[in-house]
């Protein structure tokens, strides 16, 4: 479980994130959702320790990662996993070498018993004919799967997802979703999605926080959505008049 | 005030950077793998430049000496002489060095900046992977293994660009090897291996900065790629006055 408490960052004048408070249980996938610019980014940023916060706690299951050394910030960081919005696979190795890199880098393991944990990882991800492949030969979709392959490599506590489904078709867009859910639930790992795709919420929204304008404005989960009452999260989900008759029908 | 107060700072960010890259790696066994890569990368791959450049160079410093040095009162040997000087003292280890900062400089920056903009860089961090030092350190050391050989390359090539003038007929291979012979000091060729070490550090840690620090996209990456260049050039002439000084 990871928990936010009152958590501030400004970035000199400017504040973006206003004392964002929230618990991400295990087990499911938590959303955070928000307009492009409203700080989700950045506190996606500050709770996996890329940017401080300038104010308040992350805790990871009681541990505070705000207040830790460096050191026992890199193991920490080793329990976790992250998917990135550009994917982020290193273009100069091979989709195996790149599940098997935080194998490389952190385990004790032997170099044949790595290679079994990745090409299993691939496998969970029905990418294992990729695997001599190199990311550039790769569509964004199989990308986003090798990064989610590598992302579960070390059996992390907490996996963060930004904006997974970001420039991907709505079809693979549910794909990443259902696997993220899945491996969530298999593996009960602390998941935090940063996403404003609809489908993604309405699908696999354990639990949603609702940003806006560095405030978080609504908490609930994907079936209390549709039926809220805050108009400002009415109007960033139901934007499109299509979306709008959809939920005065649904209502 | 600011224009006084900005090369300070850069130069601060320059030594925490360095700091970060010169720590403790996480895991020896992919380090050594990096480096050994990297010596492929920078050393192996720059060696078809080198000798060809050199060759030429070789070949017109000849020619140049012969033209506008040797008269009825110099000595036959004194092309050779010459030759061997300017090929040993400066373009071997410096000049050479300079052309490095152009080809294998833009590379590294542009590499780096290019995993900066594409995020590669912050997975390895959220990995707990130390990236400054992981990308930098083999690449630094990579260098700095292969620059004498690179150095040595260049001397060899442009002694045969100018033993290629003498089939031209303009100069016997007697008057140049005697030439290249004549006086011969051994210091002169560790003095060019010592430069082309300081040089090489240079080459990389600096582009290895200007691309660890780009902030934005491809045409920020394009421009850590140029400053890379143009301040790995600057900061070589320079260093190559203090050390021509010290070591002379």
């Amino acid at each position: 479980m990871i928990e936010i408490r009152s958590v501030f960052k400004d970035f000199g004048d400017r504040e973006v994130l206003k004392g964002i408070s929230s618990t991400f249980p295990a087990g499911q996938t938590n959303l955070i959702i928000g307009q492009s610019g409203s700080g989700k980014t950045v506190l996606m940023k500050c709770i996996v320790g890329l940017l401080d916060p300038s104010r308040g706690q992350i805790l990871y299951d009681g541990r505070d990662f705000v207040t830790m050394n460096k050191k026992e910030r890199a193991l920490l960081r080793r329990e976790m996993g992250m998917i990135f919005q550009s994917a982020a696979l290193f273009d100069s190795m091979s989709v195996l070498e790149n599940v098997m890199f935080p194998l490389d880098m952190f385990s004790s393991m032997t170099l044949r018993e790595r290679t079994h944990r990745a090409q299993q990882c691939l496998d969970r991800v029905n990418l294992i004919d990729a695997q001599d492949k190199y990311p550039d030969e790769l569509s964004g979709g199989m990308q986003k799967r090798v990064a989610i392959a590598r992302a579960i490599a070390l059996n992390p506590r907490y996996l963060f997802c930004d904006e997974p489904n970001s420039g991907l078709d709505p079809k693979t867009s549910l794909v990443i979703d259902a696997l993220i859910h899945d491996i969530t639930v298999e593996f009960n790992m602390t998941t935090i999605i940063n996403t404003h795709d609809m489908n993604s919420v309405m699908g696999i929204g354990d639990s949603i926080i609702f940003i806006k304008e560095g405030r978080q404005e609504w908490t609930g989960d994907k079936t209390q959505v549709a039926t809220s009452d805050n108009q400002a999260l009415t109007d960033f989900i139901f934007a499109s008049d299509l979306l709008k008759k959809a939920r005065q029908a649904f209502v | 005030m600011k224009a006084l107060f900005s090369p300070l700072a850069t130069f601060g960010r320059y030594l925490q950077l360095m700091a970060k890259v010169f720590s403790r790696p996480e895991r020896f066994r992919m380090y050594w793998k990096q480096y050994i890569k990297e010596m492929g990368k920078l050393g192996i791959d720059s060696i078809g430049i080198v000798l060809m450049i050199s060759f030429f160079i070789g070949a017109v410093i000849c020619i140049q000496m012969k033209m506008n040095i040797q008269s009825p009162w110099m000595p036959r040997f004194s092309t050779g002489y010459t030759t061997r000087e300017i090929l040993l003292l400066e373009f071997s280890s410096s000049i050479m060095c300079l052309i490095l900062a152009g080809k294998v400089g833009s590379n590294i920056a542009s590499e780096i900046g290019t995993m900066r903009v594409t995020q590669q860089i912050d997975a390895l961090e959220i990995m707990g992977v130390n990236s400054a030092s992981f990308l930098i350190l083999p690449k630094i050391l990579g260098l700095v293994t292969m620059i004498p050989i690179l150095v040595t390359f260049s001397m060899v090539a442009g002694f045969g660009g100018a033993y290629a003038i003498c089939l031209s007929g303009i100069l016997t291979t007697e008057d140049l090897t005697y030439g290249l012979q004549h006086s011969f000091n051994a210091w002169f060729v560790w003095m060019g291996y010592i430069k082309s070490f300081f040089f090489a550090y240079i080459i990389a840690s600096v582009s290895a900065f200007y691309g660890y620090t780009v902030d934005g996209g491809s045409v920020e990456v394009g421009k850590a790629s140029t400053d890379s260049v143009v301040h790995c050039s600057m900061l070589i002439l320079f260093a190559d006055i203090f050390l021509t000084q010290i070591l002379s």
